[in-house]
């Protein structure tokens, strides 16, 4: 073992799977196939609410090749509907298609064709006849039939955050900001279909599916099936793309394990592009009324958030960014609340920092508005208003380093060069725009299990049940694993994804690398533990420096093995009963009695705008992050970049449509459903901030994967005032709305 | 998709005979088949169903050539997108035709794809594509435009009628009606050559009928005229993102500046319009003017008077205006 390992954690090493990922060893959903099995194509719903009147199976029967169709006849009483996660349960919906000819919305599950080929069966499906009695619709939030709630109603969890008399300290305000802005309804898009493959064997359910929460999956799909947990597997080891899409069970897949014990067969599907917008879940409308009065100074006296968010008819899904925008920055006056609209739509859920997006795109966007009122430069004015301290419950922060990341990405970006002026920088016929926002993320960490084997050859296995959706989960456990056992990291194998496994949380609120990192460091101390206990080979209490080699030779044939639980800061052994039930105990952010834990950024944004066609494109991004221990240097520049760019994406490119007379999605495709190409993106550039934070978890790790992508679109949003002197409250933001303020 | 027949055409003659099955079979709906990347996209979506694809790929020895004469370009119809860009005197003579390619679509698109399939490429309009929506008088005569209430940001406002007003989605289509070139066509009966700008139907009371094709009849290929005006040329396509993306506003434009006095100009609007779209009342504006803003200005002015707008694509009138003004104002200081 001539390698050291020491320092392994905090290196910018290449990602462990990249080669099976690039050679194509790396098998995703659906590339798994077996022998015998069956394809599914789904047949969806053409209207947002109704019912389903009469189904004519004759064209579709008649297809070479079509072997069965299933609807709500077949499946109505095999499969149960599920509760939401923040209810207690797994899924993302608690609507469950096929359980009743009723339709709450638009691309409903209505019958499932299933044919020897996928052809036959996308034929079989193209040929089945639904008829629907259709009823009047409800899109979104100025339709007349919608049903609006305060979300302290609508949840018993749910908490307004406030102090002080935000609405006399508004009043008595010098200077006063009273604006309100939106963000648009936006899908995930993973490039990996929402694919699922189910087989029965002696009574067992294996279910392979892109999945962030495999634990999460295995107890809802028992529920939902009605059958013992321990008769699920589900496998994920490689993930196309997920961003909080694969986190809750989506209701397909018990559908489709239920007819694939009907049938007796494998089943697989692969749904399409645009099944994927009402299949799954996806990022609901907002609406913000935001109020912030301060000193001439600059000095924050008052800030208000109100807030609205879609939802479907029966579910209570919300984000409730208001537990960040209220605890950014200082100030004795806070008043907020949330509340949710009920619409005939599919339930939203978790995408990428789904309360922080659109919530601190409010914030971010009206304290720009203050700097300009104020004549303070807008990062100026952040550190007039920084704080160590939140201000609704006084708990101090764990660490922050907002105003460092401020400092860095300004430096870096040339910030004291800004001529404040609107639509002073000019490049030829391109209006030139800086703008520059604050982004924070709260870290959380859950329960977690992990099980690390040790062989004589010096090789090592780690097993837990977490979740690579692209991040690099699989190098980080590796790295810990190495630096802790004390070998190379090419010695370590990293198992995850398979609800087989020792129970890890979902990956989502960017618990992952906290969570896991720190029950494998702990499996691993305690493998060297009982390693160095039996071999005596050192006294038990100074062993953390000792090299393996002298006691490798030592071990049994098939190694020795070790078994840790974690309990983060603010979980209680409750916690550890629920990780076996498939249920992550998240603690953290802004929901602990003691302290607070966030991670900070500050984002940069140059853009260019054509003076008379006013398209926007963007030349400069940066980003400047301070998220505690960075454990792959390499692994979390591509996250933030990656949300660098998905933040200006959400700024000036993705909303999808809807039709509002009938409630449904319109640009259902990737042609129109618009992304960044390569030709939007410039020049990325990702600072990270040093920050050591011992009290966060034992290796002082603060999630980032979500950072990124939030404050981006105010930063945009700022520079396309600083570029025009508009100001756009609406995103995205498109040309036609500078014509429109122009004209 | 649905199961459809194929048969691989190579020559003149089994062309000949397919077309002459055709005549006796006229109910059968029969596409040809080149790049693929729109009957691909839409026999998948359940859209077009044909009976039958004729793949006419073989006949590239005959139609996919790039050739000149004194007077004009001649263009094969089953020459790819990318090679008639990529090509050093296309670029060079006639910068319009090779900036619509290039601006188009993605490289793998454009290795593909004919020219010929490329003029006639089917509407974006999702309510078209879209099986599931069941109004819509070009998929289904007589069934309605959802468009006309709906989702209508990126529709067209001129050429429009009541009963459509999905977009014309190319580029190339433009450049060809503003240097007025002309399509051969090939049917049963022989070759017929018509102005490209008679090729596209507006929709009218028919919007089903986009072209003048009769059944079986192919595009063989195009001649581009060379004139004082095609190396003055460009194509500016305006939209939400840099790349990959139809035109919200395009501009083929084209102009014989001398003694800086215009005294030709063609001008063809994309992404406004149901057909590829000659602004010839903006053109009359300019001739004999000398080439400055407050003419290029008037000259937007009109291109867009007629235009029928909806909530949706109002913005367009404007975007169109401020558009053709800017390529006007490229096109005057290019050097040639």
């Amino acid at each position: 073992m001539a390698e050291t390992a020491e320092g392994v954690i905090g290196k910018d090493v290449a990602r462990i799977d990249g080669a099976r990922k690039v050679t194509g060893a790396a098998s995703y959903g659906s590339d798994f196939a077996l022998p015998d099995q069956t394809y599914a194509f789904l047949v969806t719903s053409t209207i947002a609410r109704g019912r389903i009147r009469h189904i004519d199976e004759t064209a579709a029967r008649r297809v070479p090749g079509v072997i069965g169709i299933y609807t709500h006849r077949d499946i109505a009483g095999k499969v149960k509907a599920g509760k939401l996660m923040a209810d207690g349960g797994y899924l993302g919906t608690s609507i469950q298609p096929l359980t009743s000819p009723d339709i709450l919305h638009d691309g409903q599950i209505v019958a499932v064709v299933i044919g020897e080929s996928f052809e036959s069966a996308r034929e079989g499906a193209y040929r089945l006849d639904v008829a629907y009695e259709r009823q009047p619709a409800s899109a979104s939030f100025d339709d007349a039939s919608v049903e609006t709630v305060a979300a302290s109603e609508a949840s018993k969890t749910h908490e307004d955050p406030k102090v002080g008399d935000a609405e006399t300290a508004f009043q008595q305000a010098a200077l006063r900001i009273d604006v309100s802005y939106s963000t648009p309804t936006q899908h995930h898009n993973p490039i990996e279909l929402f694919t699922t493959l189910c087989h029965w064997s002696d009574g067992k359910l294996t279910v392979w599916e892109s999945s962030q929460n495999v634990w999460g999956y295995k107890y809802g799909l028992a529920e939902q099936l009605g059958i013992d947990p321990n008769d699920i597997r589900v496998l994920s080891p490689f993930i196309g793309g997920a961003f909080g899409s694969r986190g809750s069970l989506t209701p397909r897949t018990a559908i489709i394990a239920e007819i694939a014990r009907q049938l007796g067969r494998p089943v697989k599907l692969v749904p399409t592009r645009d099944q994927g917008f009402t299949i799954a879940t996806y990022r609901a409308e907002t609406r913000h009324h935001v109020k912030l009065g301060a000193t001439p100074d600059g000095k924050l006296v008052s800030l208000s958030h109100e807030a609205w968010e879609v939802t479907s008819r029966p579910d209570n899904y919300m984000v409730s960014g208001t537990k960040a925008t209220t605890r950014l920055y200082q100030c004795p006056n806070i008043y907020s609340k949330v509340s949710i609209t009920h619409a005939d739509r599919n339930t939203p859920g978790f995408m990428r920092s789904p309360p922080e997006l659109p919530y601190l795109f409010a914030l971010e966007s009206a304290m720009d508005e203050l700097a300009v009122a104020t004549g303070i430069d807008p990062i100026e004015l952040r550190r007039i208003n920084d704080t160590q301290v939140e201000p609704i419950k006084g708990l101090p922060y764990t660490s922050r380093s907002l105003m460092a990341c401020f400092d860095a990405g300004a430096k870096a970006f040339g910030w004291h060069e800004r001529n404040p002026k609107p639509g002073a920088m000019r490049d030829g016929d391109w209006l030139v725009g800086w703008g520059c926002a604050s982004t924070m993320y709260p870290t959380a960490v859950a329960p977690a299990a992990a099980k690390v084997r040790l062989m004589p050859d010096g090789k090592a296995i780690v097993q837990t049940a977490a979740h690579d959706i692209g991040t690099g989960a699989y190098t980080v456990i590796g790295q810990v694993a190495a630096e802790r056992l004390g070998l190379p990291l090419a010695n370590i194998e990293v198992q995850i994804g398979d609800s087989d496994l020792p129970p890890a949380p979902v990956a989502g609120g960017s618990n992952t690398t906290a969570s896991v990192c720190n029950v494998v460091a702990k499996a691993c101390d305690r493998l060297r533990q009982q390693l160095f206990q039996q071999s005596n080979a050192a006294s038990a209490t100074d062993i953390s420096g000792m090299p393996l080699d002298a006691v490798l030779n030592d071990l049994p044939k098939d190694g020795i093995e070790a078994y840790a639980e974690n309990l983060p800061h603010g979980t209680t052994q409750e916690g550890i009963g629920k990780l076996y039930h498939g249920h992550s105990m998240l603690a953290g952010g802004s929901e602990l009695k003691d302290r607070i834990q966030f991670a900070f950024g500050a984002e940069f944004v140059e853009l260019r705008i054509h003076r008379l066609t006013k398209e926007i494109r963007c030349s400069r991004l940066i980003g400047a992050f301070a998220c505690g221990r960075i454990v792959n240097p390499r692994t979390a520049r591509s996250q933030l970049m990656g949300g660098l760019i998905w933040g200006l994406s959400s700024a000036l490119h993705e909303e999808t449509e809807i039709d509002q007379a009938s409630a449904r999605y319109y640009n259902d495709d990737l042609a129109e459903y618009l992304i960044p190409v390569n030709a939007d993106v410039r020049e990325v550039e990702v600072i990270f901030v040093p920050e050591e934070d011992k009290a966060i978890n034992d290796l002082g790790i603060k999630g980032l994967g979500e950072l990124g992508n939030v404050g981006t679109n105010a930063a945009v949003a700022n520079a396309v005032y600083h570029a025009t002197g508009f100001r756009i409250r609406d995103l995205p933001i498109r040309l036609e709305d500078l014509l429109a303020v122009e004209s | 998709m649905y199961p459809f027949g194929y048969q691989r055409i190579d020559t003149p003659q089994a062309l000949k005979a397919a077309q002459q099955r055709q005549r006796g079979e006229a109910d059968k709906a029969v596409s040809y088949l080149a790049g693929g990347t729109t009957l691909l996209d839409l026999m998948k979506l359940g859209t077009l169903a044909p009976a039958e694809i004729l793949d006419i790929n073989g006949l590239a020895h005959d139609y996919g050539d790039i050739s000149w004469a004194d007077d004009e370009l001649r263009l094969g119809a089953l020459v790819r997108m990318s090679a008639a860009a990529d090509h050093p005197r296309i670029r060079s003579d006639f910068p319009v035709i090779a900036q619509s390619l290039d601006l188009a679509a993605s490289p793998q698109i454009r290795n593909m794809a004919s020219l010929g399939g490329n003029v006639l490429q089917r509407t974006r309009c999702n309510y078209f594509r879209q099986t599931g929506w069941t109004a819509c008088n070009k998929r289904q005569p007589g069934s309605g435009c959802a468009a006309m209430e709906g989702v209508n940001r990126k529709h067209a406002i001129l050429g429009v009628s009541d009963h459509c007003i999905a977009a014309y989605p190319g580029d190339f289509g433009q450049a060809l009606v503003a240097l007025e070139a002309r399509v051969d066509i090939l049917g049963f009966h022989g070759t017929r050559t018509l102005p490209f700008h008679q090729l596209h139907l507006a929709p009218g009371s028919e919007p089903e009928r986009e072209t003048v094709l009769l059944p079986g009849e192919l595009i063989t290929g195009f001649h581009v005229p060379i004139g004082p005006w095609t190396r003055r040329s460009l194509y500016l396509k305006i939209r939400d993102r840099e790349s990959y993306e139809f035109a919200l506003v395009s501009a083929a434009v084209a102009m014989h500046l001398d003694d800086n006095v215009i005294r030709d100009v063609r001008i063809a609007l994309g992404g406004v319009a149901t057909k590829p779209w000659r602004a010839h009342e903006a053109e009359q504006q300019l001739i004999g003017r000398r080439p400055d803003l407050p003419a290029f200005e008037a000259a937007s002015k009109v291109a867009f008077a007629a235009a029928v707008t909806r909530p949706g694509n109002r913005y367009k009138v404007d975007l169109g205006q401020q558009t053709l003004t800017r390529a006007l104002l490229q096109l005057a200081e290019m050097e040639v």
